[in-house]
């Protein structure tokens, strides 16, 4: 028998951690779709993809810098100081995912628009013939080459990032795995791939990318069992906090929502699509879509259930 | 420099809030929120029970991870006696220090930045006890230099049983609990 | 650091500022004075920073509070803050109790209250007024009344609360206990709790005391129904059945007397008719009390020995809050009597003596001599009352006799949940024809008043001087902090004003109230100005114990500490107690069990904003099995159903193994329905309105009121 009684009452903290809401989950996906395109990027990019008219390298970069900037939207509107957002830009934590994140979408904004330079739409080419220029000198492949890898580099360490922001926040046990970077730098490819997919115009992209989004699915497939079998074989706590999911309150919306709509669904979808069975729909990506924010969703609102024995 | 830390007699507390208050009007605490609070644990069946009392707050940990996870340095180690303190100034309100603390010692402070207990620096600069100290009632609560051997905290952790909060945590608290 | 914090208050402030007057003074400046949020009257310095009150701490030279208020004191802040407090005096517009209101001047207010109070004495005479008063801040007002004509002075604190203990106490040993008690509970060696949850109850010496015990090893014995938190610091925690304690006392005593365990020479030299005592305790063995307390004859042997062990130094605490089941003069007694045997009473480590400073009070002209004698008590039927009776009063002004009660006068107390049974208390103020009510907070009592006088709080007046009388001599002064922030008014200038509207001047020979308090002071030899400093004057110090000095005395008949009571015997009653079973609650009820937390006072802290933010809402403790079977979960909201039918208000259970499954239990206070105290209103659920029933204490007309059963209704 143990009762336990606190009497504290904070907002955001009591009775249960709520700190974040719907807007660090978004921006946790955004980033990781965003991570997932910058490296199909670099890898069309190295594979000269950039060249053919239909390529969809001409538009993930504007789509990209959208959702990302949408993505800072929400983490900005998180903010609880707002006017004192500038701070992350006058210091460096060394420590902080945060502030590593901070300086790394400083970083990614130039790469993802080197790679729109690339193939400026005609407009601000009429406008500004100077761009014409530029997109010559970045087209060099030596110059490609370097977007190309900038690219990839950035995306890996995007969409690590995004998950090393929770796993660094060891008070929340189910967050406290380094596997949680490269589940959602996985299901970020997925993500990437699946919105890339959909809107491919090139058959063989599409097809490449389909089939490369299974792939994704089925590893992070892989990457789930080994990031709850990681937790399970940790510290009481740990395994406390895998059990949210694996019978706890978060175990209906992980597996029916996150892991049956978001993965072995489409995954199903894209391999008959990928077998020649099933024509292309936008089923299987959206449902992608949907299931790499709904994992975001589930982890952050779980992790924050999630605690350390009192004493 | 000191390392300052507290020990608190569990024995000798009743949790009657003292503290609690005296945070509040020490600090101008805005009304609904705590920097201390009061936790009771209760094991056993009735009539066979053990009660424990505890008067909680920021452990100022040796291992602080808000400090670590903070992205502008707003959270930090203070050289004045190493506590944990948030620079109002600095802080962007991101929340990760409040979801990166074992205890759920901070919170949001309506003005937008992250808040917590101080230990009352600007007491302690002046040679008093921190307000939630030197107010108890029963006088269960001990300030002081974990870093020097002969003062009273020290004699009371090597004189007495205790444990801190979540050590499994690792984040090396400086708050310690006689039993 | 400091100062970023001030200035975060903008967006939620920590407390609204409540006097718009902007402030000039700069700098942090400290007034002395004494608390007010409870009857302790510790002393306190508040502090003023740049013109806003910041806190309150503890005067160090104060020997009740040691330089350490409890919460309440350290939250008296919030008082004066409260957005809810009252503001200006009001008069009544519609029917009693709708708390309709005209706002007016102190002038108008007072006008009224003198008219009617004119009309009274004119038509029924000046008894026909009673005041109810609580606390020091009485003292002014109760001058008025009496120079008014009337004797009919009461407080819950004596029938509600501490008079059967003083009243057992002073038949024992010829003394009472008094407040603050003269307990020496830091001495005590072996401290015995039954029936006070000390440290929840937090009467501030006694809780600093009871930690100071604990912290040196004390032993210490807890007998109550439910796992307090001074159980969990027990060495023996004796869950008792409720209402059996008189049978465990019995028991204790048995065994004492029995095994020879108790002070024999104390008692030879101090005791009078022990042997009918002895006699009378034949029957009570430890087996005979097992049925009745629940508590096996080994722990009352073992605790009984553990007792011995330790006397003198060991105090058998005699409570406060002391009206449970009707027999509780007579369980005081006990009480007294088990401390007689361990000879503690004027030892070390037991009860000390008294002692104050000899300030004169001021010279008035005599008092009007009434004829007619009190109306609480007729024909002393409580032959043993040392105060009124407040419920006494209730009933006259019910029934018209001995004669009848037409105006009332209440002044910081909260009868509507002091006194047991609301619905009497309501049907007597609708036979009134004046009911004022002077008060800080706007509570219950105030909703039913005809004229609400909003008082300032101890922050902005000063108040009679507190002659205290302790362990050691000292007298304190309660001085104004701030301004007033609205229309309030402190109660020596609302009771000299209206004296002066019923051309009662006389009575009033001094000017201010600096006058009057300079003028106490020098008859004794103080400065005021030293006072106004300081906040606290120490006399010398004098022996506290016999065995230091003071002349054993035992005022009673016999001059002897009564262990067989002529008195009670020639009163008709049992000289030695003698245990009574009380009714149990049938099946599927519970014994309705109220108490303290160490945040509140009564029912008047319920709005403070800071003591709000501590505690804003009580609880209602169910055993954790009796929950289960009831499907009734932890937080979860049910009303209670007394067996009057009375449903209560909206509470949560808090589903715990810390109570017996044959009692519940809430705090006191909570459940406020006047709609003036915003903050508090339908907060959690008050105890008050379901006792409907009491039981009268014969000796002494004290209301025993844990007598109620309850069922638990689950809310939807």
């Amino acid at each position: 028998m143990h009762e336990y009684t606190l009497a504290r009452h904070n907002d955001l903290i009591d009775p249960l951690v709520h700190v974040w809401n719907w807007q660090i989950p978004s921006y946790l996906f955004l980033g990781g779709w965003v991570a997932g395109m910058m490296i199909i990027v670099g890898f069309f990019l190295l594979r000269g993809r950039h060249r053919e008219e239909t390529s969809v390298t001409g538009v993930l970069p504007a789509v990209s810098v959208a959702l990302l900037s949408l993505g800072m939207l929400a983490l900005f509107l998180d903010l609880e100081h707002k006017l004192y957002v500038w701070r992350l830009y006058t210091t460096f934590q060394g420590t902080s995912p945060m502030s590593w994140g901070a300086w790394i979408l400083l970083a990614v904004y130039p790469a993802l628009l080197a790679v729109f330079a690339l193939r400026p739409p005609d407009v601000l080419r009429d406008l500004w013939p100077a761009f014409d220029r530029l997109s010559d000198r970045l087209a060099e492949p030596r110059m490609v080459r370097v977007i190309a890898v900038t690219n990839i580099f950035l995306g890996v360490g995007l969409g690590i990032y995004t998950g090393i922001l929770l796993s660094a926040l060891g008070a929340r046990p189910l967050w406290n795995s380094g596997i949680l970077g490269v589940l959602f730098l996985v299901s970020g490819l997925s993500s990437a791939a699946a919105f890339t997919h959909l809107v491919a115009r090139d058959r063989g992209e599409r097809e490449l990318l389909a089939t490369s989004d299974n792939v994704f699915l089925l590893v992070e497939l892989g990457v789930i069992a080994l990031f709850l079998i990681g937790l399970l074989s940790g510290s009481q706590a740990h395994a406390q906090a895998a059990r949210l999911v694996l019978g706890g309150p978060f175990t209906g919306v992980f597996w029916v929502i996150v892991v049956g709509l978001g993965i072995v669904l489409p995954l199903i979808v894209q391999s008959l699509t990928t077998a020649g069975r099933l024509a292309h729909t936008a089923l299987a990506p959206l449902l992608v879509l949907a299931g790499g924010l709904a994992l975001r969703v589930v982890i952050v609102n779980a992790g924050q259930f999630s605690h350390w024995a009192r004493f | 420099m000191a390392r300052y830390g507290m020990v608190i007699d569990t024995r000798r507390c009743v949790g009657c809030m003292d503290c609690v208050v005296a945070c509040k009007t020490e600090n101008q605490v805005p009304e609904g929120f705590d920097r201390d609070w009061i936790a009771t644990d209760t094991t056993g069946r009735f009539p066979n029970l053990h009660l424990e009392i505890r008067s909680e707050r920021c452990n100022h940990c040796d291992a602080p991870p808000c400090v670590d996870c903070c992205p502008t340095g707003a959270s930090h180690v203070e050289p004045f006696g190493h506590v944990v303190l948030v620079t109002p100034e600095q802080c962007i309100g991101c929340k990760a220090c409040l979801a990166s603390c074992p205890y759920d010692a901070r919170f949001v402070n309506p003005d937008g930045f992250a808040d917590k207990c101080t230990f009352c620096i600007h007491r302690v600069k002046e040679g008093l006890d921190p307000a939630c100290v030197s107010v108890c009632p029963t006088r269960c609560m001990t300030f002081g230099d974990l870093d020097d051997p002969r003062s009273e905290v020290n004699r009371l952790i090597e004189s007495r049983t205790h444990h801190a909060l979540i050590p499994a945590a690792g984040t090396s608290p400086r708050i310690f609990y006689l039993t | 650091m400091a100062a970023g914090l001030a200035a975060s208050a903008g967006a939620r402030p920590a407390l609204e500022h409540v006097s718009g007057a902007a402030t000039t003074e700069k700098g942090i400046r400290k007034v002395p004075t004494f608390c007010d949020i409870c009857f302790w009257k510790c002393g306190a310095i508040a502090h003023v920073k740049d013109g806003r009150l910041w806190k309150v701490e503890g005067n160090p030279e104060d020997p009740l509070s040691r330089g350490r208020l409890c919460p309440r004191g350290t939250g008296g802040v919030g008082a004066y803050f409260d957005p809810d407090r009252l503001k200006v005096p009001l008069v009544r517009r519609q029917k009693r109790g709708q708390e309709e209101w005209v706002q007016t001047t102190w002038d108008e207010a007072l006008n009224v209250v003198a008219g009617k109070m004119e009309t009274i004495k004119t038509k029924w005479g000046a008894e026909a007024m009673a005041l109810f008063a609580h606390g020091l801040g009485g003292t002014f007002l109760k001058h008025t009344l009496k120079a008014y004509g009337s004797p009919n002075i009461a407080a819950p604190s004596f029938a509600q609360c501490r008079g059967p203990r003083d009243v057992g106490f002073a038949l024992t040993f010829g003394e009472e206990i008094g407040s603050p008690e003269r307990t020496d509970i830091r001495n005590a060696r072996c401290l015995v709790l039954i029936g006070s949850h000390l440290g929840e109850n937090m009467h501030n010496t006694q809780a600093q005391e009871f930690a100071e015990a604990v912290g040196a090893g004390a032993s210490i014995i807890v007998v109550d129904p439910r796992f307090s938190v001074a159980a969990s610091k027990a060495k023996h925690y004796l869950p008792i059945r409720p209402g059996t304690d008189m049978a465990l006392l019995l028991a204790w005593m048995h065994v004492i007397v029995g095994e020879g365990l108790y002070d024999k020479e104390y008692v030879a030299a101090h005791g009078y008719g022990f042997v009918q005592f002895q006699a009378e305790l034949e029957p009570y063995t430890p087996e005979w009390a097992y049925p009745e307390t629940g508590i096996a004859p080994d722990a009352i042997r073992e605790t009984a020995r553990e007792m011995a062990r330790y006397r003198p130094a060991t105090l058998i605490h005699p409570g406060r809050h002391a009206t449970w089941y009707g027999d509780d003069s007579q369980r005081s007694r006990a009480v007294a009597l088990l401390n007689a045997l361990m000879g503690s009473w004027g030892r070390k480590g037991g009860f000390w003596t008294p002692s104050s400073m000899d300030v004169p009070g001021y010279p008035y002209p005599a008092y009007p001599k009434s004829t007619k004698g009190k109306v609480d008590n007729p024909g002393s039927r409580h032959r043993f009352a040392t105060e009124s009776i407040t419920t006494g009063i209730r009933e006259a002004t019910l029934t018209g006799q001995p004669y009848p009660v037409k105006g009332w006068m209440v002044y910081a107390t909260n009868l509507i949940n002091a006194l047991p049974n609301q619905e009497e208390t309501i049907r007597a103020i609708q036979a009134l024809e004046l009911l004022v009510v002077v008060d800080v907070a706007p509570s219950e009592i105030a909703g039913w008043a005809d004229v609400v006088l909003p008082e300032s709080t101890y922050l902005e007046r000063y108040d009679e001087l507190n002659v205290e009388s302790f362990r050691e001599p000292f007298v304190a002064l309660r001085q104004p902090v701030l301004h007033s922030p609205h229309d309030q008014k402190p109660n020596w200038w609302i009771a000299r004003t209206l004296a002066g509207k019923l051309g009662l001047q006389a009575y009033y020979p001094w000017k201010t109230i600096e006058d009057y308090l300079d003028h106490r002071l020098a008859k004794a030899n103080l400065s005021f100005t030293e006072l106004k400093r300081k906040g606290i004057i120490r006399g010398a110090a004098v022996p506290v114990y016999f065995d230091d000095g003071v002349e054993p005395s035992f005022p009673t008949p016999s001059g002897k500490i009564e262990f067989y009571s002529t008195q009670l015997h020639d009163a008709g009653f049992d000289p030695v107690p003698k245990y009574t079973r009380h009714p149990e609650p049938p099946a599927g009820s519970f014994r309705l069990l109220f108490g303290r937390a160490p945040m509140h006072t009564f029912s008047r802290t319920q709005s403070n904003p800071l003591l709000h933010d501590l505690m804003s809402e009580n609880e209602v403790w169910v055993n954790a099995d009796v929950a289960s079977r009831l499907g009734l979960d932890d937080g979860r909201y049910v009303r209670l159903r007394n067996q009057d039918g009375v449903l209560g208000q909206r509470i949560r259970v808090k589903a715990t193994e810390r109570i017996r499954p044959d009692c519940v239990f809430m705090v006191h206070g909570f459940g406020h329905t006047s709609k003036m105290m915003r903050r508090a209103l339908g907060k959690g659920a008050s105890d008050a309105q379901l006792i409907t029933r009491y039981k009268t204490d014969p000796l002494m007309g004290g209301t025993g009121m844990n007598v109620n059963f309850v069922t638990i209704e689950a809310e939807a």
